[in-house]
C-alpha cells in the first residue's frame, strides 16, 4: 500500500499497518511524539490498536524541549 | 493593508500563549505591539536571572511571577491590551477553560513532555483552533534551517531539531527569531479575511 508519511510518499508491505508497527518500521524512536493521520490526532493509548490503510495522510512530529 | 487597519482588526483578538519564558514573553510583546486586543498568558514560573539572556523580563522583576511582570512590561508598551495573567501549571483539565475563547493558542512551553500535553490536548478539545508551536531553538546560528511549516491547523515554527542542553542553551538571539515567527504567524491567521 501507499501513504504519505510528513508530506513524502511511502510503500508499505500489505493492506494496513497499525501506528506502533509504523514506528518500529521507520525507526522513530523520539518517547514525545504527535501522530495525525488524515488530520485526527491519535490518543497515546490507541497506537498499538489504530490501524493505517492505504491512501492515508500520516504525520508525525517529534517534540523536543526548548521553550 | 493600513497599521490603522491592522489594529481595528485585531483590538477584537484574543490570543492565548501557554508559557512565558523565551517564545512566550518575546512572542506575547510583539503581539501587544501591534495591538492585539486580548492576551491570556499563562505560566506557573518566577522570573529567575538565567532567564534574562533570553526572555522579555527585566533585572529588578527577578522573584515575580512571570505572568504578572510580564502584563506590567506589556502595559509600559501598550495600555490598550488587555492582558489576563494565569499563574498557573497548565493541565488537560484546565487547559480547555482558560483557552476556550482564543482565537488562536501559542504553544510556548519548555519541556517536551509540557508540548506533547498541550498539543494533545488542543487538537482533542479544540481540533479547528490554530495553535502555533514552537520546536527546535538552542543555540545560536544557522538561520538557514529556522522555517515555518502547517499541518492542518497546527503551525510548527523552529528549526525541529536543536534541542536545549548544557552545551546548547536557548539564548535571545535564535530564541528572539522562534517567538517572533510565532507572532508573524498568529498575525497571518487573524489578518486573514
Amino acid at each position: 500500500m501507499k501513504i504519505n508519511l510528513n508530506n513524502n510518499p511511502e510503500t508499505i508491505e500489505g493492506n494496513s499497518i497499525t501506528v506502533n508497527h509504523l514506528l518500529q518500521l521507520k525507526n522513530f524512536t523520539f518517547k514525545m511524539l504527535i501522530i495525525k493521520i488524515n488530520g485526527t490526532l491519535v490518543q497515546k493509548g490507541a497506537y498499538e490498536t489504530t490501524a493505517i490503510h492505504d491512501g492515508d495522510e500520516v504525520s508525525v512530529l517529534h517534540l523536543i524541549s526548548g521553550g | 493593508m493600513t497599521f490603522e487597519e491592522i489594529k481595528k482588526i485585531l483590538q477584537h483578538k484574543i490570543v492565548g500563549i501557554a508559557g512565558a519564558g523565551g517564545l512566550g514573553s518575546n512572542c506575547a510583546v510583539a503581539l501587544a505591539r501591534v495591538g492585539t486586543g486580548t492576551l491570556i498568558i499563562a505560566d506557573f514560573d518566577v522570573v529567575s536571572e538565567n532567564n534574562l539572556n533570553r526572555q522579555y523580563f527585566f533585572y529588578d522583576q527577578i522573584g515575580k511571577s512571570k505572568a504578572d511582570a510580564l502584563k506590567e512590561n506589556i502595559q509600559m508598551i501598550n495600555p490598550s491590551v488587555t492582558v489576563i495573567p494565569h499563574n498557573i501549571c497548565l493541565t488537560k483539565e484546565n487547559i480547555p477553560v482558560l483557552f476556550r475563547d482564543c482565537d488562536v493558542i501559542v504553544e510556548a512551553l519548555d519541556r517536551a513532555d509540557q508540548k506533547e500535553m498541550l498539543i494533545e490536548t488542543v487538537l482533542t478539545e479544540f481540533p479547528e483552533k490554530p495553535l502555533v508551536i514552537g520546536l527546535g531553538m538552542a543555540g545560536w546560528g544557522k538561520n538557514d534551517t529556522i522555517h515555518c511549516r502547517k499541518v492542518d491547523n497546527m503551525f510548527i515554527c523552529g528549526d525541529e531539531v536543536s534541542e536545549i542542553a548544557s552545551d546548547l542553551p536557548p539564548i535571545a538571539p535564535k530564541v528572539g527569531i522562534v517567538a517572533n515567527m510565532q507572532a508573524n504567524v498568529v498575525l497571518e491567521i487573524l489578518l486573514k479575511i
